[in-house]
């Protein structure tokens, strides 16, 4: 891997002093950091740490308390998940959440419906401008599952479907809106050895050639220490670590919350 | 044997994306055409039209219209048969208000009127789900009938309160025996089935069944809630006007505002689970079957000897009913659809199945 030769350009998206607090819970205090463009950012900390909660202020689905989250030199206090994804901010879950009742075509065409213009009437016509734009789309979903490799359950229903091609269809299905921010929680939790270094093979591939800026959540050291550019670590709602992996990995405060301190 | 994909290959994405992708499946589907068109009207009686056909394609339509609601954005109601009678009340004011007015546009304003309040009766649906917005629109389907006998604006002040369908033309084809009634309803619904299946094909389908699988997932994706919902409820209530319409003006003739009750909501949620929920031959099937079993169960057993009263008749009707939901939730919860898709999926390999 050649990380080195790697662009990694200005910040894309900033987070200022992000605190989250559900009633007397605070999950998130006083967290600062950045993603800059095409890197991967990994946010790595125990169970319980914040680094959900920290995905789901990122894409709107919480509102933090105080702070201030700039993306792409937009400062925003509140937003809607439904803005978040029309301004480029895309994202898988820990626990799949795809349309189970629809196929893997349909779940990535799905995924692509903010780029898509056709309404009711037209759609209901279907000839004419609605399927040119149908067929239009289909072509570019049709790129993404080459790219990951998923042709042969173009059709199957994906509640049919195991659970490592689930995560991936979950994948495609963000790639489909052509995301400038992908946000990917546990991408990799309950795969076994081949299908984590799959998935490791898709997120750089993503990375490298569709130029997305990626922040994933993991618990494989080995992963996060291999493909990311930057870790960020929190530990019960605050950050502990922020910087190159090799950093990370020998900073005490890091190693303390994996390891415990004696006290 | 004859109904196989092997060797049929598709070269474009458009014939990858018909609604029919084998030619078996077009054939197929110009012969069923063919024969509700030409077929049943050299053959058919004037008691098939109006005690099957003709109520089967006014309450198809409205099964369709509850199962893009129900059965692909997920959101369960029971105002159906109130949205009907919003339909036919409309229709009717159109028609006898507006007398030079073309039908299919007195059709077309009645199902955008019942579109809109559908639409109203669809708000609490995005604060509330399932069994609970089943409740919030009963209020619909105690509320609307209840307003068009408490209004008498709405009947145009009649004494009896009694709407009576004016006379049918359309484009100078005075449409008055049961045979060209029934050709009438089979063009509008024929038309708004390829309607229904265009949505539900593309855009506005997938985002409604979006958000009948994962809301929070749809959501992230960039589908607005608020606009998914509501545009189910107006598509499902357009559907379900211009079925309340048909079923004024061709099955009925006259009808009390009041006659749209909570039965038949319940017979349309009925046909959507039996004929298969997010489907739309399901609609056609579960109406097909509810409407077949009540006339099975009168003519069948007199023609094998057994004289049954009227009275236990009617009783084993809900009785069978009743079975056959049970049966229909526990063994084949996709329905007839399924069913159907099932034995496709059989005949495939049939005789030689490995």
């Amino acid at each position: 891997m050649t990380i080195a030769q790697k662009k990694i350009g200005p910040t894309l998206l900033k987070v200022d002093n992000i605190s989250l607090s559900f009633g007397g819970v605070k999950a998130l205090t006083d967290i600062s950091f950045e993603i800059r463009e095409h890197e991967i950012l990994a946010i790595i900390g125990p169970n319980g740490a914040g680094k959900s909660s920290m995905l789901n202020c990122i894409n709107g689905f919480y509102h933090p308390q105080q702070g201030t989250i700039t993306f792409r030199g937009e400062a925003r206090k509140q937003m809607r998940p439904h803005e978040a994804a029309s301004h480029g901010i895309a994202r898988t879950f820990q626990n799949i959440a795809l349309f189970k009742g629809m196929s893997t075509l349909d779940n990535i065409m799905t995924g692509r419906l903010l780029k898509m213009k056709a309404g009711l009437l037209s759609s209901a016509i279907y000839k004419g401008p609605a399927e040119r734009e149908q067929i239009q789309h289909r072509e570019y979903c049709e790129k993404i599952i080459d790219f990951l490799e998923i042709q042969a359950i173009r059709k199957v229903p994906v509640g049919r479907l195991p659970y490592g091609l689930q995560k991936r269809v979950e994948l495609a299905r963000a790639l489909a809106a052509e995301p400038t921010l992908l946000l990917l929680d546990e991408p990799m939790a309950g795969m076994n050895l081949e299908e984590k270094q799959d998935m490791c093979r898709f997120i750089l591939d993503v990375n490298d050639e569709f130029g997305t800026t990626i922040c994933l959540i993991e618990h494989d050291m080995g992963v996060v220490m291999d493909i990311s550019d930057r870790v960020v670590v929190l530990d019960y709602g605050r950050k502990i670590g922020d910087g190159a992996p090799e950093d990370v990995k020998n900073n005490q405060a890091v190693i303390d919350a994996y390891l415990g301190v004696q006290h | 044997m004859f109904y196989r994909e092997s060797g049929q290959y598709k070269t474009s994405y458009r014939a990858d994306q018909a609604i029919f992708t084998i030619p078996q499946d077009r054939v197929f589907f110009a012969l069923l055409m063919l024969a509700a068109f030409v077929g049943i009207p050299l053959v058919a009686t004037n008691y098939i039209y109006t005690a099957l056909l003709i109520p089967f394609l006014c309450l198809a339509l409205a099964a369709l219209g509850l199962n893009i609601l129900t059965g692909y954005c997920g959101q369960l109601s029971l105002g159906t048969s109130a949205f009907m009678g919003v339909g036919a009340v409309a229709a009717w004011n159109l028609a006898t208000r507006v007398p030079d007015l073309n039908i299919l546009v007195v059709f077309a304003l009645a199902g955008l009127v019942t579109a809109a309040v559908g639409m109203f009766f669809g708000l609490p649906s995005l604060r509330i789900k399932g069994f609970y917005l089943a409740v919030a629109t009963l209020a619909a389907q105690f509320f609307l009938p209840w307003l068009f006998v408490k209004i008498s604006w709405f009947t145009n002040h009649a004494a009896s309160g009694v709407i009576t369908a004016p006379q049918l033309t359309l484009f100078g084809w005075s449409i008055d025996t049961p045979m060209e009634k029934y050709l009438f309803a089979l063009g509008v619904v024929t038309l708004l089935a390829l309607a229904a299946k265009n949505l539900v094909r593309s855009n506005p389908g997938r985002q409604w069944m979006a958000i009948r699988d994962m809301d929070i997932a749809a959501e992230i994706i960039g589908i607005r809630p608020v606009v998914a919902k509501l545009t189910a409820f107006a598509v499902s209530s357009f559907f379900i006007g211009i079925a309340g319409a048909l079923y004024l003006f061709v099955y009925l003739g006259s009808a009390e505002p009041d006659g749209f009750t909570i039965t038949m909501s319940f017979q349309v949620l009925f046909m959507i689970i039996i004929g298969g929920l997010g489907s739309i031959l399901g609609s056609f099937l579960g109406a097909f079957f509810i409407l077949l079993v009540p006339i099975f169960l009168t003519r069948v057993p007199p023609m094998l000897g057994f004289d049954l009263s009227t009275a236990l008749v009617s009783h084993l009707e809900f009785m069978v009913f009743g079975a056959l939901i049970v049966i229909f939730l526990i063994v084949e919860p996709h329905g007839l659809a399924r069913l159907w898709q099932i034995t496709k999926e059989k005949l495939r390999i049939w005789p030689f199945p490995y």
